[in-house]
């Protein structure tokens, strides 16, 4: 799978993107998050407050339940800002 | 049509070649987007200095294109051109353009702000404002929130 992060979201992380075996028992964008938080304090930073967090499956927003699998690109970043 | 870019753009050329030798059109609308020189856009007291455009290369170019795509569904257009532009911008410098023209006034004129709400909450842009007092992030808007739902 591969991960981007982006904005406060990747300033936090310390990393815009990079490539995870999704573990056993990952089933949505939520347990994703859940997981990457346990691995640092700048993750669990960044997904500290996951009302303030969006996420993209394959290029497409998403919600936060949505199903996530091993192929998949998944970006989390902040409400956007552009226009 | 839709263009991600670090150029800037004119708009004059922009409206030329998106129209060029279409003379069903009988109406052009237009919005530009420019880099405001107060932090927050609401009169705060440190003054920006640079907006620094971050965005999602790959899927921004498919949220524009499905954006203009929506709008082209919605009205009867005869052209549409959005332009973002991304990296380190200055107060003044132009950010955004979205044009839109239809034989009649009406398509272009609810497109262009349909085409300019929907993107402000759909295409994965950020900004980063620096000032002397450091660099933040620019937060979502709930009137942009609104904006968008009006286009049911």
């Amino acid at each position: 799978m591969k991960i981007l992060y982006f904005a406060w979201v990747r300033e936090k992380t310390g990393i815009a993107s990079e490539e995870i075996s999704l573990p056993d028992g990952i089933g949505t964008a939520t347990q994703l998050m859940d997981w990457l938080s346990v691995r640092g304090d700048g993750f669990a930073d960044a997904f500290a407050n996951t009302d303030t967090v969006r996420v993209a499956i394959n290029q497409e927003h998403a919600s936060l339940d949505h199903p996530v699998t091993d192929s998949d690109e998944v970006a989390f970043f902040p409400p956007v800002t552009g226009g | 049509m839709i263009r991600v870019q670090l150029e800037d753009f004119d708009i004059g050329q922009e409206i030329d070649a998106l129209t060029a030798g279409n003379t069903g059109i009988g109406g052009i609308c237009s919005f530009m987007g420019t880099v405001r020189d107060m932090a927050g856009g609401s009169g705060a007291d440190d003054a920006v200095s640079t907006m620094t455009l971050e965005h999602y290369p790959g899927m921004t170019e498919k949220a524009l294109a499905q954006i203009d795509a929506e709008a082209n569904t919605r009205w009867n257009l005869a052209a549409s051109l959005i332009v973002h532009r991304y990296g380190e911008l200055t107060p003044g410098d132009r950010i955004v353009l979205v044009v839109t023209a239809s034989a009649h006034r009406q398509d272009a004129f609810e497109a262009c702000q349909f085409l300019m709400d929907w993107l402000k909450t759909k295409a994965p842009f950020w900004k980063l404002e620096a000032s002397e007092d450091g660099a933040s992030w620019v937060e979502a808007r709930e009137s942009d929130d609104d904006a968008t739902a009006r286009w049911k």
